[in-house]
């Protein structure tokens, strides 16, 4: 009695309540997250024989990935196209969120912001595909700058290559690289910048010593935020990327349905993971430095 | 005050405790609490005293001990069956109800008609001043009217107890001063007893009763206004209520129920054995004395029992000066206080003065 | 950093934003084609084109079924996990709760990838419901952020004033919790309808021979012939996008005025 008293009074605490409560949530994402990502790190470890699966365990997929020129090459561009799209993406979002938050009155900030997340919330594929409209060899883009005679023949390098992916990959994410930005610069105690100011400092100074510093937090999330999808984008690499800017996903996709080689379209996504993996640690890592050396 | 017939406990707490793991937030209350009394809870953020009323409330369970509300054991009886309602620091008003519906909220299960219930709601918001309120919506109230609209909607269950956390702290000075009144004068008309949970010494003395001095997890003392003020059980408790100087004393010897005290300043004193709250052994100890029970004396004035010093430090107010002074012989400074009435100087720093004492007014610490 | 630069820098921002969304009902309505400059002449024809195309109504189907569905069911789990997140301290709180968050830091290949193979392996066919699941995973996250934010901003002594004013903690849940946080329950249902109604990835991987809207779409976009119509349908979902977002926000805001809290945001 004493006992299911005691089990009764656990259930009771905040402890056994919030556990029943989120119970429920838990066992979805483990049954359909937990279970799944372990069978695909199982799966890289087996291999294909031709429609059997060979369940001796064996590094010999990732041997082939590493060593494999067409793997190596692939894998090495999925990182430098998605760095490259986080840098322009966040380079290109700083001076918008900067804008809202220091150049717009607090009564009209809700609306800009609006504003920016309204594109991102239609259809993604209709996107990227009017982005190969715009930059196509006789799309808007050609048309305009040879109509205000800045260039004689449309430019080519536009798209179908890996500038074509960068451009429309820094178009999609732009209001994750805009949010976390602004939301950090909305954090900075403005008697800061009076107070730099007041000690001698101009403006740009001011600009460079007191709130760059203090938005790094929110410049490194919005890196973060923008890295971590473009690594593993499917669509826009086959839209606009041609032959020259396909990139991982694009690669896992036809391992497992065109080649039929579902071990090794494991072994890739686990590549994926891992890249992700560590550049995101990277960048957590490099956030925890700067702001524990700050505080 | 009330009449000095202690009146029957309407609750009753014995030897409680409260743990959050390791931490000890309610190490042993033993107290009674009179039915149609006002009663405060007061110390320092941390000490426990809302843990102790939100455990009478039934939000916390308590670790030991039993909490007895009208002769009942609490033990297991969640709040919505304890005959006790609450008005909650942040007033938590429903933002989504209007006045009257928030006024109403408790009478759902009351079994009563719509008229009843509008009258019942009515009077309920008359009572608090909030007469014609009803139709407002929540969240167009200030600060004052929201603290009337949670007391309207506690004390129309009419319940034996009303528990009140930090009532009158997100108020302005002037609001709180208002409430104060107006909450004492509620409590008189209902008759139910009320424990406040306050921080505020000032705010406990006015309003309570009695009044019981928690730190850490215990209660330090329980006592009326006067007592608590006057005699208080350890300097700690003197020190948290009000202003009160303390210097070293010796206590010399115990005969017939007085005490012969020795301190370096004022000279001899001879206090009654009620004046010391602890043990009184012989050897070393301190006498508390509050601000005004030392009197600066101007010229041409003298008492029996004077000590010479010298202002230190003063600082004016406006209807009082308090003055900062070293006594001749004394280790630490005291403060006096004296009032500015027509034609009384105010001293300047670094004059020698003279200081009337009176042991009557010494409390000593052994 | 002055202020003019700035602001001229934020419009031709927006225009960068906005270009693709803008090209989209010009081509719609363009008698021509091919999707390209110069436009030919105003028409409606793509729009009647997509009344008869009894493929594109299956799969706008399915894609309302998924994505009601998985709105429905995220929210359900996302209230418990807010719930229990903003509520409750137990146990292995940040493990569980950053657990059931990581698929927002998880490429979507990833999450398609690995319950693809999960259901190869098992034999299990594709269908709708597979796809329901994968949108559920990837919605609840959002779900949650949003709940999350609607209880948090809920006062708890409010909750507690309920169950002291005599209601039991279940109509304390109906009577006060659930109006309070109803906006935030809307604004989610919301969200996670337009998420899985614009998901193309797992829809892709997991979807058999029942293609959602997206699946459809992309398919399409191989015949040059069909982009114009297209360019209608992108039209319309443009324009319900953004009708929902709106609707949205107006909750979110209804429910900050209701609290009477400051408006700090939007929803990411």
């Amino acid at each position: 009695m004493s006992q299911s008293s005691g089990f009764s009074k656990a259930l009771r605490t905040d402890a056994g309540k919030g556990l029943i409560l989120i119970s429920p949530t838990a066992l979805f994402a483990i049954l359909l997250l937990a279970a799944p990502l372990t069978s695909i790190v199982l799966l890289s470890f087996w291999t294909q024989n031709f429609l059997t699966i060979d369940r001796t365990f064996t590094l010999a997929n990732y041997s082939e990935a590493l060593t494999d020129p067409l793997y190596r090459s692939l894998m090495l561009r999925s990182v430098k196209i998605s760095l490259s799209v986080t840098a322009v993406t966040v380079l290109l979002a700083f001076p918008i969120a900067y804008f809202v938050s220091f150049h717009v009155r607090p009564s009209r900030k809700s609306l800009w912001l609006f504003l920016i997340t309204i594109p991102f919330w239609t259809s993604y594929l209709i996107r990227v595909f009017l982005w190969r409209v715009i930059l196509a060899y006789d799309g808007p883009v050609n048309g305009t700058l040879i109509g205000l005679g800045v260039i004689d023949e449309p430019l080519s390098w536009i798209l179908y290559n890996s500038n074509a992916v960068v451009i429309t990959l820094a178009h999609a994410f732009a209001p994750f690289a805009i949010l976390p930005i602004f939301v950090s610069l909305e954090k900075i105690d403005r008697s800061f910048l009076e107070a730099a100011q007041d000690l001698g400092e101009t403006k740009l100074m001011t600009f460079f010593r007191v709130t760059l510093p203090l938005a790094v937090p929110g410049v490194l999330a919005a890196a973060l935020i923008v890295m971590i999808p473009t690594v593993g984008d499917y669509v826009t690499p086959r839209l606009v990327g041609g032959s020259g800017g396909t990139m991982i996903a694009n690669m896992i996709y036809a391992q497992i349905f065109d080649l039929n080689d579902r071990p090794m379209g494991a072994t890739l996504a686990v590549g994926g993971m891992i890249i992700v993996g560590s550049i995101a640690l990277a960048l957590v890592l490099l956030t925890r430095r700067w702001t524990r050396a700050r505080s | 005050m009330k009449d000095k017939t202690p009146p029957r406990p309407i609750i009753t707490l014995e030897g409680v405790h409260k743990y959050y793991g390791d931490y000890h937030a309610l190490r042993g209350i033993d107290a009674e609490i009179g039915e149609g009394e006002f009663f405060s809870l007061l110390g320092p953020s941390g000490c426990g005293k809302t843990t102790l009323l939100r455990a009478i409330a039934g939000f916390e369970d308590i670790s030991s001990g039993r909490i007895l509300l009208d002769g009942t054991d609490m033990e297991g009886v969640p709040p919505n069956r304890r005959p006790t309602n609450m008005v909650f620091q942040s007033y938590a008003i429903f933002p989504h109800l209007s006045v009257a519906e928030n006024v109403g909220f408790g009478l759902r299960k009351a079994g009563m008609g719509n008229a009843e219930k509008a009258r019942a709601v009515g009077e309920a918001l008359e009572m608090v001043g909030l007469g014609g309120y009803g139709d407002r919506a929540a969240h167009a109230l200030s600060g004052g009217q929201r603290q009337r609209v949670a007391l309207a909607r506690a004390l129309i269950l009419k319940p034996k107890v009303l528990l009140l956390d930090e009532p009158l702290s997100a108020l302005d000075k002037k609001m709180r001063e208002q409430m104060q009144s107006e909450l004492r004068r509620l409590q008189r008309q209902v008759g139910i007893t009320f424990i406040l949970v306050t921080h505020d010494q000032e705010e406990a003395l006015i309003m309570s009763d009695r009044i019981a001095v928690m730190f850490e997890g215990e209660i330090a003392q329980l006592a009326p206004p006067q007592e608590l003020y006057r005699r208080p059980a350890s300097r700690r408790v003197g020190e948290f209520i009000g202003m009160m100087n303390f210097l070293p004393a010796t206590i010399m010897s115990e005969a017939s129920g007085k005490l012969q005290v020795e301190v370096p300043g004022l000279g001899k004193a001879e206090l009654e054995r009620a004046q010391c709250p602890g043990p009184a052994n012989p050897g070393p100890g301190e006498i508390g004395l509050r601000p005004e029970s030392l009197t600066v004396l101007f010229d041409g004035q003298d008492a029996e029992r004077v000590a010479p010093g010298k202002v230190e430090e003063v600082t004016y107010y406006g209807d009082m000066t308090y003055y900062d002074v070293r006594l001749e012989g004394a280790p630490n400074n005291v403060t006096v206080s004296m009032r500015n009435m027509p034609g009384r100087p105010v001293l300047a720093r670094g004059e020698a003065t003279k200081l009337a004492w009176d042991a009557r007014a010494m409390v000593l610490f052994g | 950093m002055k202020g003019r630069g700035l602001h001229i820098y934020a419009l031709v921002y927006l225009v960068f934003l906005y270009a693709p969304i803008v090209l989209l009902p010009l081509f719609a309505f363009n008698d021509g084609t091919t999707i390209a400059f110069p436009l030919q002449g105003f028409t409606l024809d793509w729009f009647r084109a997509l009344v008869t195309t009894p493929a594109l109504h299956e799969a706008t189907l399915n894609s309302l079924i998924i994505a009601i569905s998985t709105a429905v069911l995220s929210t359900c789990l996302g209230l418990f996990a807010a719930r229990a997140a903003t509520r409750y301290r137990f146990p292995a709180k940040p493990v569980i709760v950053g657990f059931i968050m990581l698929p927002l830091v998880l490429p979507e290949i990833i999450v398609a990838i690995s319950l693809l193979v999960v259901m190869l392996q098992l034999g299990l066919s594709l269908s709708i419901w597979t796809i329901i699941a994968g949108h559920t995973l990837i919605c609840v996250p959002f779900a949650i952020a949003i709940l999350q934010g609607s209880f948090s901003n809920m006062d708890r002594s409010l909750e507690e004033a309920s169950v002291d004013l005599g209601e039991t903690p279940l109509t304390t849940f109906r009577l006060v919790t659930l109006p309070l946080v109803m906006p935030g329950i809307i604004a989610s249902l919301l969200i996670c309808f337009t998420i899985s109604l614009d998901e193309f990835i797992i829809a892709f991987f997991l979807s058999g021979n029942e293609p959602t809207l997206p699946v459809y779409l992309w398919g399409q976009l191989r015949f040059p012939a069909r982009l114009p119509v297209i360019m209608a349908l992108g039209t319309i979902l443009v324009g319900l996008s953004v009708g929902l977002l709106i609707t949205a926000e107006f909750f979110r805001r209804r429910g900050l005025r209701r609290a009477g809290l400051p408006d700090s945001g939007g929803f990411l």
